[in-house]
């Protein structure tokens, strides 16, 4: 037998790769189905035991609770859909709030760490060490807490700027109101948003052709601004902006933020920023100094080098990590829950404890949380592509 | 020669100054706005936290009348601290939980120093981890026993990081592996456990853990609240994890794996004695990064009700005694989290250059 053993061909079955491949695959497989089936068996007996109902139609029944601040109209009476459409509306505003102001204050925390003057790089660095070493749960709780405890009633609100006040109340600043030439301006601002691009499309195709280059970044700031400002003096110059005013107890006017948005958001931007400033600051240290110089050497400006020679290499190191910033951001934002923000988690957790029904409850959260992750992914890669080292 | 040093180095303070504070007339304006703001806001702080602040008092009343509540309640942190730390630990059996924190700092610690980086390190931890165990859930040798619930404060945070960490280890070399594996469905398997996972907020993942975990076993079967956490915790960082280690089997010289195979290393054999003790090293740096993410990260088990660190100081704050100290108790334990991330990510930083150094050899 053991002659018979050893002199099997080598091409029998066992030790043939891609028969154990297979077999490989077909057992981890088997696995998986199995956990999965025994996972799915047993929910059905334990939903069954503590009659819970499956499925999603409670989504049209009616949510019965009320949401304290939402972008779109809702009231108990609304149903469950509507309740989980505000959630997502209201994590997509942190979200898209939270990575515009993390962005703007990194990036300047990036470049405030790389200045010469030793006082501003050194408190930039402390911020960072500081705020990046406490759980981010244990700062929005701590800024929610002054925000409540210590903050002032709207009555001795504290004045941040002209028009920005902060009390136990929230914060609220000057906003556009809509109405009047304030559409008009908004139409004007688009106008020499697209005249400026198109100006930047011709600008380049004219330096390709000539090798001249045209002040094409001033002519656009120009646009931007200017049609706006045009519209604004021939719609008579009016001011439009609501400035909010102490009014009794509380302010009227003005958009206003409540202490849970302010905490989250600026728990957030404080936190996401400390991270996005490493990523600034170690993309701009990465372009070598060398690159710099040769710049110099051709000529450019100092304005024209960090624009056209340092940023769009620093941006290509920049990009990925700063794209899984704004994916923790946005999964961060899901923390809303412990200071009462109602964001999706919120929703679905209040949905949760009301019907029972987990199971539906947290595929909805997570497919929302997938689908944004994807989104901002894809987003990112196509960005990402585009200014990728085209090697010719 | 003869010139003092105490001369010269006023000379280099003076230069100093010059160049890196008042260099140009912006350097200087910026230079003096940030230097009043931070005057202002340090001495507010001071102020607050040390001047006004009270030390002793029988509680919040008395202590808001000392200081006309313009001062911290440090009377308060006196009387709370053992709670913070231990939570609901039965307060006589709260050494034990104490000794736990401590030998779980000892490991850590002990496992930072690369000296100590070898096989009888992983017997230390076993025993070590054995005996804190042991000691929390006491049970035996006399102690009483202590459930899980009651399990809390700094040595619940320090169990749940460092057991997460350990428990996911294994089971990230498995999804690294597979994502890096010639097999299509085993790759496609790993792709979309480690994708999922890292697409998910945590705390849905915790969730899931404490809600849909008793869903998904036998009726009859039960598991504790702290050990669902631990699940959640554990899943999640496997996929981060998992993408560390990836990055260090990528860092490998392929010349390293035909080699392997040249010697007719089967694949289990190749990756444990080739390829991951390699890819590991490599990958240490991430991982203290990652056990600081966890560290921090702990404290959202507070979201689905465990009593940790931030969740007794939270607690602590029901008394009606010591109502509305929240900027005590939270700045109490923030320096807590800052002193533990701090040191490890100075850590990090030095190991970092130690082994690129060793690399550059």
């Amino acid at each position: 037998m053991a002659i018979a053993e050893r002199s099997r061909p080598t091409g029998s079955l066992w030790n043939n790769p891609t028969a154990r491949s297979i077999a490989w695959q077909v057992l981890t497989i088997l696995a998986v189905v199995g956990i999965a089936g025994y996972f799915v068996h047993n929910s059905i007996v334990n939903l069954q035991r503590q009659s819970i109902a499956t499925g999603f139609s409670f989504l049209d029944r009616e949510a019965g609770f009320d949401i304290g601040e939402s972008l779109i109209p809702f009231g108990p009476t609304n149903s469950y859909a509507r309740a989980f459409l505000v959630g997502v509306l209201n994590t997509c505003e942190v979200a898209v709030l939270g990575i515009m102001f993390s962005t703007i204050l990194g990036t300047l925390l990036g470049i405030a760490r790389l200045s010469p003057n030793w006082l501003l790089s050194r408190l930039a660095l402390i911020y960072v060490e500081i705020i990046r070493n406490i759980p981010l749960l244990l700062q929005l709780l701590l800024i929610y807490s002054v925000l409540n405890v210590a903050a002032p009633p709207p009555r001795s609100a504290w004045a941040l700027l002209p028009g920005v006040f902060l009390s136990n109340r929230g914060l609220v600043i000057p906003f556009p109101s809509s109405e009047g030439s304030n559409f008009a301006i908004f139409l004007g601002l688009l106008v020499g948003i697209a005249a400026a691009i198109g100006i930047g499309l011709w600008g380049r195709r004219r330096q390709a052709v000539t090798g001249r280059h045209l002040p094409i970044f001033w002519v656009a700031i120009a646009l931007v601004l200017g049609v706006p400002f045009l519209t604004w003096l021939a719609s008579g110059a009016s001011v439009q902006v609501s400035v909010p005013v102490l009014q009794g107890f509380n302010f009227t006017g003005g958009a206003s933020l409540s202490p849970e948005l302010t905490a989250l958001l600026s728990g957030l931007v404080f936190y996401t920023s400390s991270y996005i400033c490493e990523i600034v600051r170690g993309g701009i240290l990465a372009v070598s100094h060398g690159q710099t110089e040769a710049a110099a050497a051709l000529g450019l400006k100092r304005s024209q080098i960090l624009r056209l020679i340092i940023l769009p290499q620093a941006l290509r190191i920049i990009i990925p990590p700063l794209t899984s910033q704004y994916l923790n951001l946005t999964k961060n934002s899901t923390l809303a829950v412990a200071i009462g923000f109602p964001d999706l988690v919120f929703v679905a957790n209040t949905q949760m404890n009301q019907t029972g029904q987990a199971i539906e409850g947290m595929v909805i959260v997570m497919g929302t949380y997938l689908a944004i992750s994807v989104t901002i992914s894809i987003a990112m890669n196509i960005y990402n592509a585009r200014i990728a080292l085209k090697r010719r | 020669m003869a010139s003092p040093a105490n001369t010269l180095s006023w000379r280099q303070t003076q230069l100093w100054v010059r160049a890196n504070l008042f260099s140009s007339i912006t350097n200087s304006i910026v230079t003096l706005v940030l230097f009043y703001i931070v005057a202002r806001l340090v001495y507010g702080f001071i102020d607050w936290a040390i001047i006004k602040a009270v030390w002793t008092a029988p509680n919040m009343r008395a202590c808001m009348a000392a200081s006309g509540g313009e001062g911290a309640c440090w009377a308060f942190i006196r009387e709370k601290w053992r709670f913070i730390l231990f939570g609901r630990y039965p307060f006589d059996e709260q050494w034990r939980s104490a000794l736990t924190a401590i030998i779980l700092f000892l490991l850590t610690g002990l496992s930072f120093i690369p000296r100590f980086w070898r096989r009888e390190l992983v017997y230390v931890w076993v025993v070590g981890v054995t005996l804190s165990v042991l000691l929390m859930f006491g049970g035996v040798f006399g102690l009483p026993f202590v459930a899980t619930d009651l399990w809390s404060g700094l040595p619940l945070t320090l169990i749940l990081s460092l057991f997460s960490m350990i428990f996911a280890f294994p089971l990230a070399v498995l999804l690294a592996l597979g994502r890096r594996s010639d097999l299509p469905a085993i790759k496609m398997l790993s792709v979309v456990m480690i994708e999922f996972m890292r697409g998910v907020p945590l705390i849905a993942m915790l969730y899931m853990a404490s809600l849909m975990l008793p869903l998904f076993l036998p009726p009859d079967v039960t598991v504790d609240k702290t050990l669902r956490a631990l699940v959640g915790l554990t899943l999640f960082l496997a996929a981060y994890q998992a993408e560390d280690v990836r990055a260090g089997l990528q860092a490998l010289p392929q010349g390293q794996i035909e080699a392997a195979d040249s010697l007719g290393l089967g694949y289990w054999r190749k990756m444990r004695f080739v390829v991951l003790p390699q890819a590991i090293t490599i990958v240490i740096p991430p991982l203290v990064s990652n056990l600081i993410g966890t560290f921090k990260n702990t404290t959202l088990v507070s979201i689905i009700s465990l009593f940790d660190l931030l969740e007794t100081a939270k607690q602590s704050l029901i008394d009606p005694n010591w109502r509305g100290l929240t900027s005590e108790a939270y700045l109490f334990i923030s320096v807590i989290y800052f002193a533990v991330c701090f040191s490890m990510s100075r850590y990090s930083q030095w190991l970092e250059n130690r082994l690129a150094r060793g690399r550059k050899k």
